[in-house]
């Protein structure tokens, strides 16, 4: 019965968003002013009831209610607690409901917190995120309703597939979904401004929160689930260059893109349908990743079971929305001019160029992306677009990209002097170079001429960020969230670079067969094979290895990887074990047992260096966007309409 | 510089851009491009000298040899039509197994696939769709019991 209730609120949540919608779009257009409030009480009806829903599923997944189709699919009784609530998203059709859940959730923390803008103008932003809502409810209950229930009911759950019974996925999906769809919020804005036909600062000011906080949550996402594959899948690698992990990296690009291009429409005004196209393309990828990930046209681990029905339902609501966004911008776009200028070295042309820059780079990975998906459509020899591809291309826009960035923070607006930084700069791209030639030499003995440029660029970096901060502390000048914000964000960046360099160029990987008291080299690492034994877990049972990890005849660590079966499912699943510094990590994962006596095993060894500050710079630049959210000048309860005078104040702040 | 040529600046810089990326891209994907095939594709291929693929299709019942205490094993990848002995030395994934469906990517020599890589995938019910295609057209559309066919009761991770 309370699952059916479930079902029910979903029904009424999707009935509340279509009058959210057209109330929304109405009441602004009549300007009628309790349309616009039936609107946002709309809204609200439709968060309460989405909440609902998301928590009877949630109910029924700690009650283990077998009859429920989705939970007999997705858990089962001897899951842990904790996993058994994860396990709410842990299939195709509770992570829809998941993602309508989060996009209601922003929705209803866009209309209640965006104070500066007129009330006409909010009532559009909850219309759009209203259709987009309908979208997304329609989809869940025509193609997976989660709700559907088992007749007769399964004696136990077909369990949780055992990769995702893993703390990192706790949090990813829903970190990435907060990422993801925090996209809607730019794209609703930029409908809602084309529909009004004005765009202004105090627009760009209003939406750069909320394009700061969703890009954080998408960062922190990716950075997640490449933590996740990193040590659950044990490949060893970080980032794949899998087409799901491409789905959800273009909005990231895009999103990066929007952040720096919306400072220079608050800023200077200008940029601004350049703005609004960004705006609609980072939804549009999100979207699009959905359809990739969801329709089954893509063979990943995310992605088993297919539905064609599902695929050509989020393919109308994409041609829909992107189509709908897309026209409204040609019809519109020329009302959006801007008539100052600005010299060719100034901080809007750095930030062109940084644009067109991440815009190459999106394209790449679109291409590597769709280009085998054309192949096969065209009924052509299947291809398959690997990591080298990758690993020539994407380099090529992101080194000039990285090198203008360590200039382009310090040019000012519209005519940039940059001899007040021409000294600083120089010396530190010597103190660079040095470094990037000294880190190979000592840290790693061998010096390959692209490990140098990277560390060496990352040191630059690092370095030119961090010369603005130390001036105003210098000068005493105080220090703003938003100075400080890009700043950490930029030294994330240098990190990010400095950590992929080291990881890439001095990885070292061996697949070898141990036996009990067996030694085997692994770079200046010596790892012992001690023993094998049974071990039980709450849902699996498993041969765990112990070996021991030697330096210089020192022993640094035991590890204790295990290979699990799943009672359920009957899968084996490794589990390596890792060493892991903060410069430095050494993993043991077993393979299958060689002898017969079953003592011998096969095992991947695999030394990764400095990899943490991969993850870590990631997770610096998405703190560096949250601090800039905290600058004052997006608290101010301004006036509902600009006026010229306060943005021109704020333009002369600074950034 | 005004509005126009700023512009006109910011447009030629895209085109420029996109330009230069495609091009590249496209010459990047002449070098890296990897053919899917199957045993059967193999006997219409001309010159495989030097070439890698990806080899597609399931590993024979009871074909999985490998030597006591050694870290290099044979099997034999079948479409059920033709088949073709696969060398590898390494790790295996979890859900390589006997009569399942699996990926290869090497090259061939003399006849036989050398193995740089193998990867099963993760759910035991799952074969990859090339697979179950390439099957489905040589094999008259039926397909063996044990793999495809059962996306309902596989549990797909919910990622993007």
């Amino acid at each position: 019965m309370i699952v059916e209730l479930g079902h029910f609120a979903l029904v009424l949540a999707l009935c509340l968003a279509a009058m959210q919608s057209y109330f929304g779009l109405a009441g602004a257009h009549t300007q009628r002013a309790q349309w616009m409030a039936v609107a946002r009480s709309a809204l609200v009806g439709q968060f309460v009831f989405t909440v609902l829903a998301f928590g009877i599923l949630v109910y029924a997944f700690e009650r283990s209610d077998f009859s429920v189709r989705y939970v007999a699919m997705t858990s089962s009784s001897a899951l842990p607690a904790i996993y058994k609530f994860t396990a709410v998203w842990g299939a195709h059709e509770g992570s829809m409901l998941l993602w309508l859940l989060v996009l209601a959730l922003w929705s209803v923390a866009v209309a209640f917190f965006t104070k500066a803008m007129p009330e006409s103008f909010l009532s559009r932003v909850i219309a759009v995120l209203g259709v987009v809502s309908i979208g997304v409810n329609l989809f869940i209950l025509w193609t997976s309703n989660p709700f559907e229930r088992l007749v007769p009911a399964a004696v136990d759950g077909n369990d949780l597939n055992p990769l995702l019974q893993d703390p990192g996925f706790v949090m990813h999906p829903p970190m990435l979904y907060f990422g993801y769809v925090g996209m809607a919020i730019p794209f609703a804005f930029a409908v809602a401004a084309l529909l009004e036909g004005k765009l202004d600062t105090v627009w760009a000011r209003s939406l750069r929160p909320w394009t700061n906080i969703a890009w954080a949550f998408l960062t922190v996402g990716i950075t997640l689930g490449s933590w996740w594959a990193y040590y659950e899948l044990g490949w060893g690698g970080w980032w794949f260059w899998d087409p799901v992990e491409n789905s959800s990296f273009m909005p990231w690009l895009v999103g990066t893109a929007l952040i720096h291009s919306l400072a220079v429409t608050e800023k200077r005004g200008l940029f601004k349908s350049w703005t609004l196209l960004l705006s609609i393309f980072a939804f549009s990828l999100s979207l699009l990743g959905t359809f990739l990930v969801r329709s089954g046209v893509l063979v990943s681990v995310h992605s088993f079971a297919s539905d064609p029905k599902r695929g050509v339902f989020i393919l109308m609501l994409l041609a829909l929305c992107i189509g709908g966004a897309l026209l409204l911008y040609a019809w519109r776009a020329s009302r959006f001019r801007s008539d100052v200028g600005f010299a060719m070295v100034s901080r809007e042309s750095f930030l062109l160029f940084n644009n067109a820059l991440l815009i190459v780079a999106t394209l790449i990975v679109l291409i590597g992306t769709l280009f085998p998906l054309f192949i096969d459509a065209l009924d052509l020899p299947k291809v398959s677009v690997g990591e080298p591809f990758y690993n020539l291309m994407f380099p090529l826009p992101m080194l000039p990209m990285l090198l203008l960035l360590a200039v382009g923070m310090h040019a000012g607006w519209k005519r940039a002097d940059l001899s007040m930084v021409r000294k600083p700069l120089l010396i530190g791209a010597v103190i660079a170079v040095i470094i990037g030639i000294a880190i190979p030499l000592t840290g790693y003995g061998k010096a390959p001429l692209m490990t140098c440029v990277g560390i060496s660029i990352a040191a630059w970096l690092a370095f030119s960020a961090l010369i603005e901060p130390f001036n105003r502390i210098r000068r005493g000048h105080s220090l703003s969230p938003s100075v400080l914000g890009m700043s950490i964000a930029h030294l994330g960046v240098a990190l990010f670079v400095l950590g992929v360099t080291i990881a890439k160029s001095y990885t070292a990987d061996r697949d070898t067969a141990l036996s009990p008291g067996s030694t085997a080299q692994l770079g200046q690492y010596e790892l012992t094979f001690v023993n094998v034994k049974d071990v039980e877990g709450p849902n699996y049972t498993a041969a765990e290895a112990e070996v021991v990890v030697k330096e210089g005849g020192k022993v640094i660590a035991t590890l204790h990887p295990q290979k699990r079966i799943y009672r359920v499912q009957k899968n084996p699943m490794t589990e390596s074990d890792f060493l892991a510094d903060w410069n430095r990590h050494i993993s043991v994962a077993m393979g299958e047992p060689l002898g017969r006596e079953g003592d011998t095993w096969s095992m991947r060894l695999q030394y990764r260096p400095l990899v943490r500050f991969v993850w870590m710079g990631a997770l610096i630049m998405a703190l560096g966007g949250i601090i800039a959210v905290f600058d004052k000048r997006y608290r101010t309860v301004a006036a509902k309409q600009s006026s010229p005078v306060t943005a021109q104040a704020a333009a002369k702040q600074g950034v | 510089m005004t509005t126009r040529q700023r512009r006109m600046v910011f447009v030629a810089l895209i085109v420029l851009a996109a330009g230069g990326a495609v091009a590249l891209a496209l010459q990047a994907f002449q070098e890296n491009l990897l053919y899917f095939i199957t045993p059967s594709d193999l006997l219409v291929e001309k010159s495989t000298a030097g070439k890698s693929y990806r080899l597609g299709g399931m590993v024979k019942q009871g074909s999985v040899q490998r030597a006591e205490g050694s870290m290099s094993m044979q099997f034999v990848v079948t479409d059920l039509e033709h088949e073709l002995p696969v060398t590898y030395t390494g790790v295996v994934p979890d859900l390589f197994r006997e009569g399942q469906g699996v990926i290869a990517r090497g090259k061939i020599v003399d006849g036989t696939f050398v193995a740089e890589e193998v990867l099963a995938k993760h759910d035991e019910k799952y074969m990859p769709p090339e697979v179950a295609e390439k099957l489905k057209a040589t094999h008259g559309g039926t397909l063996p019991t044990n793999s495809q066919a059962s996306g309902a009761s596989s549990s797909p991770p919910a990622t993007m």
